[in-house]
């Protein structure tokens, strides 16, 4: 009896200890947020004087920095979040036809040349994206590329980790299912996109949203191919309203708000197929 | 392969011959190899050994671009860049480690709350998050992070203004930025040990301790491999953190990491030679650190 009271006391003395712990580490994790947030409701004047602040202030907090977003340099703002989301939407379906028909090629046949194919894979996610960066550049410039939605995207046409995903997701399929298919008559391509590709959806799910977060926060690439004001991406034109003459805070704030709530949005409402996306990789890899 | 007699009737069209189809789904990636990593790489290398002064004003200069290297500029980039990696690697590593087998012991009440919640400050974008963090770390006595110094008795300080300082803000954003997917990558691990591995431990008397370096650290093997790895490549070439903390030129250099140098050279000096040199050598840093780090950790070893 001593003795299990003794655990038990024990046990609950760790609970509170670590639920504790994650508090905290919770409250320091949403602090940047509510920073962010309360900015966003304060003329850039009072940031300027007294920096970020955990203060709601009741006479000059107000949501009117969030309409001077239509105003600021003739709405451009949301200029830059139509051009993000356009490179997003291109981005993400290309991206995920390419990757699902290599990643499923890969899986689902046997042929000649098939392991260094996928041995190439893996050493292409492994290489820094950046040391290519300038080649590539000089190949736009060559084909007339630069300042194009399309140059944004040239370099995540067939993303790597796609591949492997989509490969590893179809492994997992019977090969029967292909049988199948063709004694129906389908030709194999006929049950990829009739057959398999419905089947595959909770993968699609998962590559959906992760290729759209990285592609809404992307700042090196498009900030190298995009030089029009109007075509930049809120990322890139979060960056151009902060100079070294000042930094205008009434559009910055709400801004950086704005640009965070739809993928949160996604998020939340997303939130199991896109665990499983992220840690797909890594268990079976 | 074998024949297969259902589809003889459209071996007419080359297109749907069971022998060229899976060429035909894998076609994508291999132009899209050769296009976007082979060709740009062998031209990388190329223009590493070049001076290049205009479109065909090109000079071949053998090992020049990497005799330059040694400039003060590029080795303190190299310094900042490599103690981000160590300390990214070590924080990276064991702070959600921590979380993780914390988040899987049961003790956490609302664990996937939790979960859910760390996550979240990987959806926002590093210059919208930099632009906060620098805010936070701001020079102002009032600033966030001076006012929390203040009370434990220190001195407000310039904290972007030195290495050492800077250093960790770029680690307090990066920690903040990546702490939660790291911690779903480990749980991932965790819930993949069978729980009779630990069930077998506790009969030997085995103690929480124990179980974590004899069951759970062994049994998550292949992702701390994959963290580790990814952490070292994304520590080495880190750029978009520093340039949302110090913007692309700062003065005295803190901050600029070697992808930071290589811009620099590139788009601003109009160097691409020296650009792709630095390129290189960055590449070559990363598979070096990256394959002693897979030996030691026995990823080549057989499984016996």
């Amino acid at each position: 009896m001593q003795s299990k009271r003794y655990i038990d006391w024990r046990r609950t003395t760790l609970t509170v200890l670590a639920t504790g712990l994650m508090v905290i580490a919770a409250l320091i994790a949403m602090l940047p947020f509510a920073f962010m947030f309360l900015s966003s409701l304060k003329p850039g004047q009072e940031m300027l004087r007294k920096g970020l602040s955990l203060t709601f202030e009741p006479g000059i907090s107000s949501f009117k920095n969030y309409a001077a977003l239509n105003t600021y340099r003739d709405g451009i703002y949301w200029q830059w979040y139509k051009s993000s989301a356009i490179i997003m939407l291109i981005q993400t379906v290309i991206g995920l036809f390419f990757g699902s028909l290599v990643g499923y090629g890969l899986a689902m046949y046997d042929f000649k040349g098939k392991n260094a194919i996928f041995t190439v894979v893996l050493v292409v996610m492994m290489i820094p994206f950046e040391i290519l960066l300038l080649p590539l550049y000089r190949m736009l410039i060559r084909t007339h590329l630069t300042d194009t939605y399309f140059g944004v995207v040239l370099p995540y046409l067939v993303p790597p980790f796609m591949v492997f995903f989509f490969r590893q997701y179809v492994l997992g399929l019977p090969r029967e299912l292909l049988e199948a298919g063709r004694i129906d008559g389908c030709t194999d391509y006929g049950v990829f996109f009739r057959i398999m590709v419905p089947i595959m959806i909770p993968a699609f799910g998962a590559m959906a949203i992760l290729s759209c977060m990285n592609s809404w926060n992307n700042l090196l690439w498009p900030l190298i191919v995009l030089s029009t004001n109007e075509k930049f991406t809120i990322p890139i034109g979060m960056g151009t309203t902060i100079t070294p003459y000042g930094n205008a805070f009434d559009v910055l704030m709400p801004g950086a708000v704005m640009a965070v709530v739809p993928i949160v949005i996604i998020y939340l409402f997303a939130q199991k197929t896109f665990i499983a996306g992220l840690t797909a990789g890594s268990v079976k890899g | 392969m074998q024949k297969q007699s259902s589809s003889k009737k459209l071996h007419g069209n080359p297109l749907t011959n069971p022998k060229v189809v899976p060429y035909v789904f894998v076609a994508p990636f291999v132009i899209y190899f050769l296009l976007v990593f082979l060709y740009p790489t062998i031209a990388t290398v190329l223009m590493s050994f070049q001076r290049i002064d205009g479109p065909t004003q090109v000079t071949y200069i053998g090992f020049k671009n990497y005799e330059r290297l040694f400039s003060r500029n590029f080795i303190q980039a190299l310094q900042t860049t490599t103690r981000y990696a160590i300390w990214d690697v070590i924080v990276l590593t064991s702070v959600p480690l921590l979380f993780a087998v914390l988040l899987h012991s049961g003790l956490v009440k609302f664990a996937s709350f939790f979960k859910s919640l760390f996550f979240i400050p990987a959806l926002t974008s590093i210059i919208v998050a930099g632009i906060v963090f620098r805010l936070a770390f701001g020079t102002l006595p009032t600033a966030p992070v001076n006012r929390l110094v203040s009370l434990f008795g220190q001195e407000p300080r310039d904290w972007l203004m030195y290495a050492g300082t800077g250093n960790l803000v770029l680690i307090v954003l990066t920690l903040w930025r990546w702490m939660g997917v790291n911690i779903i990558y480990y749980l991932s691990g965790i819930q993949s040990i069978p729980t009779d591995l630990y069930e077998a431990a506790e009969i030997d008397g085995a103690g929480s301790i124990a179980k974590f370096f004899h069951v759970t650290l062994p049994g998550i093997k292949p992702v701390l491999i994959y963290v580790i790895t990814i952490t070292v490549l994304g520590g080495f070439s880190m750029f978009t953190e520093s340039v949302a903390l110090w913007q692309q030129n700062n003065p005295g250099g803190v901050g600029r990491t070697i992808v930071g140098y290589m811009y620099m050279m590139g788009f601003y000096k109009s160097n691409m030679g020296m650009a792709s040199a630095v390129g290189l050598t960055l590449l070559v840093i990363v598979v070096l650190v990256n394959m002693i780090q897979l030996v030691l950790m026995g990823f080549f070893r057989k499984e016996d």
